[in-house]
């Protein structure tokens, strides 16, 4: 062998090794504040299903809230330098990328992220602002696309899940983005802003059906829940309605802002005798696909109660099951038929009676 | 192409976010897709006619940009690339900056409240949070009927979270300028 092709080899392995690190190797984790709160359950799911998945994340030590709208609404610089703490801590603890589920904190990091790299002065002023070494090298990424950079394994998984039916089988789903996970482009880019298809493509990987509806990324009025209510309500209640017009049994989110303005405001927002859609966080559809216990997905938070939804699904499901169970019941005995008729016929050409008959009834089907 | 002329609002926030308001043509698609544009007295295709041709009190004072939610629909849809939501944000801190602001109350005290929050602990802790904008706001009984169903779910947690950095927190809004 030449010395070439031995280098060719050898870096065929590094990179392949390189792309297997960078899968393999643990990403900081910024929960950020609601999910050290009101959205304890995103948390919880996002933490049992990346532990499923075989993702290693590390809350990053020490982290500061992002400041959110309340930080951009009130200044540019100020809005750039909380989030950028917490990248600076990340870089220092080691990471190379950070992990960023509410939708509202990863908009605000990856806006600072792409504002330090971008805007003049900037990176020479934030190790000053913020009182520590800052390179901006780490990347932000939200759920969304950690999952769906996931979903051969989430397939994989759920189809070798088979000691329980998947209750999410053939359900109808609403993948709701919102704003801040898709806009604006330049930085959020993992999808399109208007016609964003990751949650479905991860919703389908699921086993379950991703509706085709308009309000997937009108705002649902984020930072005005407590401010603003009626605004909420009336934004709100829209998506949820062209949701229910769409045929879904429950509408999907990725951020906490989302998940409380549509859960626990939906009641205002429902007109008496229509029935109230239980509102998922996409961590938790994933779970219930890879058949992980209900408790460890903290379904029981939610204000729209999901356990009458999930008892109806698993029903289904059995059923389902049942009618699939008698499908292959029926097709084993026509086999069976089939196999003892065979073998008679054969008995009956060996024994030397009636040759005439043997192929016919030899011939399958 | 027009450019801002030097001393007005377009010149300031030219020099601020880099974006010429000049460069709007008023279509309007910014407004059509406006989630709050029926609330608002001024649209976004307002807001960026008027940064460019005043009166400069006349939009710092103005409610309205105050309920932008920067849900960023109007800059995704630009034709133009003018950005009209980090145009709205530029607005509002020199407004604050200018001592004009007229935020309406209830936005005003959740602002503050969070803000405030930031700077006292590092992180937010919702109970807190309310409890304070409650106080700043006036809006007392608002949303208590929610807090047994929040507690029964474990949603609210009683203990705030205090980070070791605080001093760190502290200081970043010195520097940014940010008094309160």
């Amino acid at each position: 062998m030449s010395t070439a092709d031995e280098t060719v080899i050898v870096n065929a392995g590094d990179e392949r090794s390189e792309t297997a690190r960078s899968q393999m190797e643990p990403v900081a984790y910024y929960p950020g504040c609601s999910l050290h709160g009101t959205s304890r359950e995103f948390d919880e799911s996002l933490r049992a299903v990346v532990q499923a998945l075989g993702v290693g994340v590390t809350e990053i030590e020490d982290w500061n809230c992002c400041g959110a709208s309340s930080g951009h609404t009130t200044d540019h610089l100020l809005s750039v330098a909380l989030p950028a703490r917490n990248l600076a801590l990340a870089e220092t603890q080691g990471f190379r990328r950070v992990l960023s589920p509410c939708a509202a904190c990863y908009n605000r990091l990856s806006a600072a992220h792409l504002a330090v790299a971008t805007q003049d002065g900037l990176a020479e002023r934030m190790p000053e602002i913020l009182g520590r070494p800052f390179a901006n090298t780490v990347e932000v990424f939200n759920a969304v696309e950690l999952l769906r950079d996931l979903i051969p394994v989430i397939e994989e998984r759920v189809a070798a899940a088979l000691a329980t039916p998947n209750p999410l089988d053939g359900i109808k789903l609403a993948a709701y983005y919102g704003c801040l996970l898709v806009r604006p482009a330049d930085v959020c880019g993992y999808d399109d802003p208007e016609q964003p298809t990751a949650m479905d493509a991860i919703i389908g990987a699921c086993g379950a059906d991703p509706v085709d509806w308009n309000m997937k990324v009108e705002c649902c009025g984020g930072a005005f829940s407590v401010s603003r209510t009626a605004s909420v309500v009336r934004l709100g209640r829209a998506i949820v309605e062209d949701a229910r017009k769409s045929g879904a049994e429950a509408i999907v989110v990725a951020c906490p802002l989302c998940h409380s303005n549509l859960d626990l405001r939906q009641k205002a927002m429902t007109a008496r005798g229509d029935k109230a859609l239980p509102v998922l966080f996409i961590t938790q559809v994933v779970g219930l696909a890879l058949g992980l216990p209900a408790e460890t997905l903290g379904l029981s938070r939610h204000f729209v109660a999901t356990e009458p939804f999930l008892a109806d699904l698993v029903k289904r499901a059995a059923v389902r099951e049942a009618a699939e169970q008698k499908v292959r019941e029926e097709a084993a005995a026509k086999a069976a038929a089939r196999a003892a008729k065979r073998a008679e016929a054969d008995k009956a050409v060996q024994a030397g009676v009636a040759p005439s008959s043997a192929p016919e009834s030899g011939e399958p089907q | 192409m027009t450019s801002a002329s030097s001393g007005t609002l377009a010149a300031e926030i030219l020099q601020a976010t880099g974006i010429n308001a000049a460069t709007c043509y008023q279509c309007g698609k910014c407004s059509a897709g406006c989630p709050m544009a029926s609330e608002s007295d001024l649209r976004p295709h307002q807001v960026m006619r008027r940064v460019m041709y005043g009166p400069r009190e006349r939009i710092l004072q103005d409610e309205t940009i105050w309920l932008c939610l920067t849900c960023e629909t109007c800059s995704a849809r630009c034709p133009n690339d003018c950005d009209p939501a980090r145009v709205i944000d530029a607005v509002r801190e020199i407004s604050l900056k200018s001592g004009l602001a007229r935020m309406p109350r209830s936005i005003g005290a959740f602002h503050k409240a969070f803000l405030e929050q930031i700077r006292s602990n590092g992180r937010i802790h919702e109970i807190s949070l309310v409890m304070e904008y409650k106080l700043r706001s006036g809006d007392l009984v608002k949303d208590v009927t929610n807090a047994p169903g929040m507690f029964a779910r474990g949603k609210l947690s009683l203990r705030s979270e205090r980070i070791d950095g605080v001093a760190e927190i502290k200081r970043i809004f010195e520097r940014c300028g940010v008094s309160s």
